[in-house]
């Protein structure tokens, strides 16, 4: 293997090498002003992947700020790999989510799996044991080749990590829209448990300390994954294919069950994952975190190639590697922990007192760097923002109902929209049972897993409707706060905190910028209002395509706490007789509703709004009455509206039907979008109390055993009759439907 | 050193479905004339000079570990040797 | 009645396996690492699914070579109970310790879904429980579960009443008769590849696994009271 010529210091700077790693001119002076010197080819690499966006949220960090991260039950906020929320009883739940857009656009199996590696890794790295899976996809329809293919791969990469790493995917969503085509996203999120005394910090402290590597070997995968992530794809970008990693989950199931014994260790330190930037962010982060330097002898690192080079190792992000720090003279024990697992922890380095990242290869020194200036001081940008004109003529638009003469075939056709068709095809390849502690399956609005030895469980789920963020930035940043903690509050869960991820086009442009803020704001204002703080996530910008930006989709995932398994409540209908209550009234809201797609092909006009105190007071009415057992089942309008909403209910019931009578305009009545409602089932006898508890509860109908929806008017007759085995063919069947009739 | 070429693939009495989706891909592609699609392991052996009697080690990797005879054949090739 | 959970690496079921006998049935369990020698102090071995060794090469190749296998063996000889589930079915059959093999789903896919499993003979040992005929709810997890055995061996097990489930209605994965789980020939060894730990508790949405656990104990109390 011939080794490769670095461009020297000279050249980097005479013919702007650095620009092709996505640094700018000014950012290139100030490296040159931080060193007093010109950097060498390792030193701009380290530079450049530390200031990206992905690493160091430099065009989204003014955003960020924004966010509420503080609350009582808050043990970690943003900044570690992970944020941590106290449950009580000594223990604390720790979640995060993370995009994998890019890789996984270009190869979506390695992409999607790796993606969930990668989320692992920041939950195990705390010290926790992982306890489920999520995610959030989106894509575009399914009637072009190329989309059904990343649909299935994206799918079958992520079943391939989390079936053999032995952890559940729970639940999570998937929408289709044109808009994902050429750049679909993948959002993976990870939930754990762990106990107080357990929680661990990436920090490298202690002089003359012991820093170590565990995990797979070193290759040139990934170099450069930062920045890729961080660029707008181009018709090029599948050329750029060395990006992309390949994931091992039998190396991860191991480091994880090592890394889970080892924090039980007085001898470990710091411990901290080694992803995006691999080598580079975690020596750096963890040195800088603490206050102290790292010097590391790379040719000590376990390589699975010949002939690397330095800068190909610190940029490297192969998979399933960890950092560690653990107190001097105690390695030997620390390798033999990890020695059980079939794992290598190889010393390659020191903690010191002068803050800087040095590194050895070859018997010199190649890189002499500043911890700090690569973990913390990237330079922060205030880009412009405006308020794009398609925002001014979608707000001046009156609100109208769609045109439908058929309401039946109406519903029908909106249960086979992919957005709201049944999700078994894809959560059928996904273990979600393993650990045998999921109590609510993937098919309910949030996925309900117990905590082992409590009475206690958690509710978790994945949200974002983007169409009406598109729309309204703020008010549907709202809403998908909002959502999320109705999908809890229907399981039976009080929100503890979210997760974000916030995937958006270019920065540059101003018209983004502007959602980007907006949306942020409202997600603010909802966390506020739904004590919901922000502890964690990640930024995922430049997700366009050839100049096409998809929708701004900042996903949260949010989890909740189930005082009792008692509380525990699904969406589905339970028994014949039981009182159907509708809670919240309905307004004309089509703007980014699934009937306004369905009829025009388009979405237009306002989204719907939103008035958080009011969704605040019924959440909490609604909690408060199913903790007192008042409550059957439990269900949020959401895609769809009304009809969809209650067809829900019925699917999987084996049987049971629905009578229920509705007043006002049919079409709004069955299929508006407005917020903040709920269906619930009741007893008969525990109706009335019931209904003092719930103020805004409105008592509708019935539920029956004819196993048919019929919804009446109370002024137009009987608006919609069909067998909920119609319904339900419909809805089972649409997605298997769509990938298998092009075949 | 030696290099050893093993290719394992399912016997002609299981059903490959598998090879049938290829082979199904392949028709819509519009390559009618493959009539069959059989996917199998290939596996390279590098091999370092030993006591043992190659061919002999080799088979029984197969019968023991590299095929499950049950359900799949094999066959190897013995390639020259190389010098690294 | 002490069960060890055997533990290769990859395996991600020992955690369920452990607790259904524990907590659930009130009996003792106990890990047993792969590399282990010695299965003497147990009563019945429970072999758990996951991806023994990554699955790699094929499903259960590789950790059918692990040491505790030759112990698997010796127990299997001894009479004892040795239950596979999933991986561990594959695992058993790779050792030999059960005839045929277990391919790819018919559909190439991994399939998480509840099955109905019809008993075929309830009078083993893993059985004796329940009634012939009998279907249960038993959720299965596997991307390679298609049982596959040539026409002689798939006669024999079906005279000596060595298919102990079928799936009943959908066979979700392909399999020869629609086998769910065989029995060795002494009728100590089961192999299956549906999920019963994961159906021992109606929170999770069904129990009927329980009764399987409950006949080994049953089966095992009733031998060692003869010899008391």
């Amino acid at each position: 293997m011939p080794t490769m010529l670095e461009p020297t210091a000279e050249q980097i700077r005479d013919e702007k090498l650095y620009q092709q790693m996505g640094m700018t001119d000014e950012e290139f002076a100030m490296v040159e002003k931080i060193l007093g010197r010109l950097p060498n080819y390792t030193e701009i690499g380290l530079f450049s992947v530390m200031w990206s966006e992905h690493c160091s949220y430099k065009n989204s960090k003014p955003v960020l700020r924004k966010f509420p991260t503080e609350g009582p039950q808050v043990l970690q906020g943003p900044g570690e790999g992970a944020g941590i929320v106290d449950i009580g009883d000594n223990q604390a739940v720790v979640f995060k989510m993370e995009s994998h857009n890019h890789p996984s656009a270009i190869e979506p199996y390695q992409g999607a799996a790796t993606g969930v590696g990668g989320i692992l890794r920041d939950v195990f790295s705390m010290g926790a044991q992982p306890i489920a899976l999520l995610n959030s996809l989106r894509f575009g329809e399914l009637d072009h080749p190329r989309t059904r293919y990343l649909f299935e791969e994206v799918v079958a990469g992520i079943a391939g990590y989390g079936n053999c790493i032995g952890i559940p995917t729970v639940g999570g969503e998937v929408q289709f829209d044109p808009c994902y085509a050429g750049n679909p996203l993948v959002n993976a999120m990870a939930v754990g448990l762990i106990n107080h005394e357990d929680i661990q910090r990436g920090i490298a402290s202690g002089v003359g300390n012991t820093v170590m590597y565990v995990g797979a070997k070193t290759g040139r995968d990934g170099i450069h994954g930062a920045t890729f992530a961080s660029e707008e794809l181009t018709e090029d970008s599948d050329e750029k294919r060395p990006a992309v990693q390949v994931g091992d989950p039998f190396m991860e199931k191991l480091l994880m069950d090592a890394c889970i014994e080892l924090v039980k260790s007085d001898a470990l330190v710091g411990i901290q994952d080694m992803g995006a930037a691999g080598l580079t962010s975690s020596s750096a982060e963890m040195a800088s975190k603490a206050g102290y330097g790292v010097e590391m002898n790379l040719d000590l690192v376990p390589q699975r190639e010949t002939g690397m080079t330095a800068y190909e190792m610190m940029l490297s992000e192969s998979q399933e590697r960890m950092l560690i720090v653990v107190k001097k003279g105690r390695e030997e024990e620390i390798n033999e922990l990890f020695h059980k697992y079939g794992l290598d922890a190889v010393a390659i380095g020191r903690v010191t007192d002068d803050k800087m990242l040095r590194l050895y290869h070859n018997g010199e020194v190649v890189a002499e760097v500043p911890a700090d200036a690569l973990a913390e001081e990237a330079p922060v940008y205030h880009k412009p923002s405006a308020e794009p004109q398609y925002f001014r003529d979608f707000q001046a638009m009156a609100a109208a109902e769609p045109k439908v003469e058929d309401l039946g075939g109406t519903l029908v056709s909106l249960l086979q929209q992919p957005t709201i068709a049944s999700k078994e095809w894809v959560y059928d390849q996904y273990d979600h049972q393993v650990r045998t502690s999921t109590v609510v399956k993937p098919g309910s609005d949030a996925a309900v897993v117990r905590v082992r030895g409590t009475d206690k469980a958690l509710a978790m789920t994945a949200d974002c409707n983007s169409r009406y963020i598109y729309l309204d930035p703020e008010t549907g940043g709202k809403i998908a706060v909002a959502e999320a903690a109705r999908n809890i509050v229907c399981s039976g869960g009080k929100p503890l905190a979210i997760t974000d991820c916030l995937n958006f086009g270019s920065p540059e442009r101003t018209d983004i910028f502007w959602q980007i803020e907006k949306s942020a704001d409202g997600i603010s204002d909802a966390c506020r209002a739904l004590d919901a703080p922000v502890i964690g996530g990640n930024v995922s910008l430049y997700n366009e395509r050839s100049g096409e930006a998809v929708y701004p989709t900042p996903t949260i995932g949010m989890v909740g706490l189930v005082e009792k398994l008692d509380h525990v409540t699904t969406q589905h209908a339970k028994e014949a007789g039981d009182q159907v209550y509708l809670i919240g009234e309905t307004h004309t809201e089509f703007g980014g509703s699934e009937l306004q797609k369905l009829t025009d092909g388009k979405i237009s006009g306002k989204s719907p709004a939103i008035d958080l105190g009011v969704e605040a007071a019924r959440q909490e009415a609604l909690l408060s009455a199913i903790r007192d057992g008042l409550v059957r089942s439990a269900h949020d309008l959401a895609e769809g509206g009304f009809a969809v909403a209650l067809a829900e209910k019925l699917f999987g019931t084996e049987g049971l039907g629905a009578d229920v009578e509705i007043t006002g305009s049919p079409i709004t009545a069955l299929f508006s979008e407005t917020q903040s409602r709920f269906l619930v089932t009741v007893k008969p006898e525990d109706a009335e109390k019931f209904g003092q508890r719930v103020k805004d509860a409105k008592h509708i109908g019935t539920i029956t055993d004819d196993a048919r929806l019929v919804i009446r008017s109370a002024d137009a007759g009987t608006l919609i009759e069909e067998e909920i085995n119609r319904l339900e063919t419909a809805w089972k069947g649409a997605i298997p439907c769509l990938l298998n009739s092009a075949e | 050193m030696t290099k050893v070429n093993v290719f394992v693939t399912l016997r002609e009495s299981v059903l490959d479905p598998q090879g049938v989706a290829v082979k199904d891909a392949l028709h819509s592609m519009g390559y009618a004339e493959v009539s069959d699609v059989r996917i199998g392991k290939f596996l390279e052996l590098t091999i370092d000079e030993s006591e043992r009697d190659l061919d002999t080690a080799v088979r029984e990797m197969c019968e023991k570990l590299l095929a499950n005879t049950v359900i799949e054949d094999y066959r190897y090739e013995i390639k020259e040797e190389e010098r690294a | 009645m002490k069960f060890a959970v055997i533990q290769f690496p990859g395996s991600n079921c020992d955690l369920d396996m452990y607790h259904a006998v524990k907590d659930v049935l009130g009996e003792e369990a106990e890990y047993v690492w792969h590399d282990e020698a010695d299965l003497s102090g147990f009563d019945g071995v429970l072999v758990p699914g996951g991806f023994s060794f990554g699955d790699y090469l094929r499903c259960g190749a590789i950790a059918r070579f692990s040491n505790i296998m030759k112990e698997v063996v010796k127990a299997a000889e001894a009479g004892k109970p040795v239950l596979g589930v999933c991986n561990g079915f594959q695992v058993l059959t790779e050792a030999g310790l059960l005839p045929g093999a277990l391919l790819r789903n018919r559909d190439l896919k991994f399939m998480c879904r509840n099955v109905t499993l019809k008993v075929e003979n309830a009078g083993t040992m893993f059985t004796a429980e329940y009634a012939e005929g009998d279907e249960l709810t038993i959720p299965i997890a596997h991307g390679e579960g298609n049982y596959y055995c040539d026409d002689e061996t798939y006669s024999k097990l079906k005279e000596s009443g060595r298919i102990v489930f079928t799936y009943s209605g959908d066979n979700p994965n392909g399999s020869v008769g629609d086998i769910a789980g065989i029995l060795n020939e002494k009728g100590n060894v089961l192999g299956m590849m549906p999920h019963p730990e994961r159906a021992v508790e109606k929170l999770l949405g069904s129990d009927d696994g329980l009764k399987m656990f409950q006949s080994i104990v049953k089966e095992w109390r009733e031998s060692h009271a003869n010899y008391a």
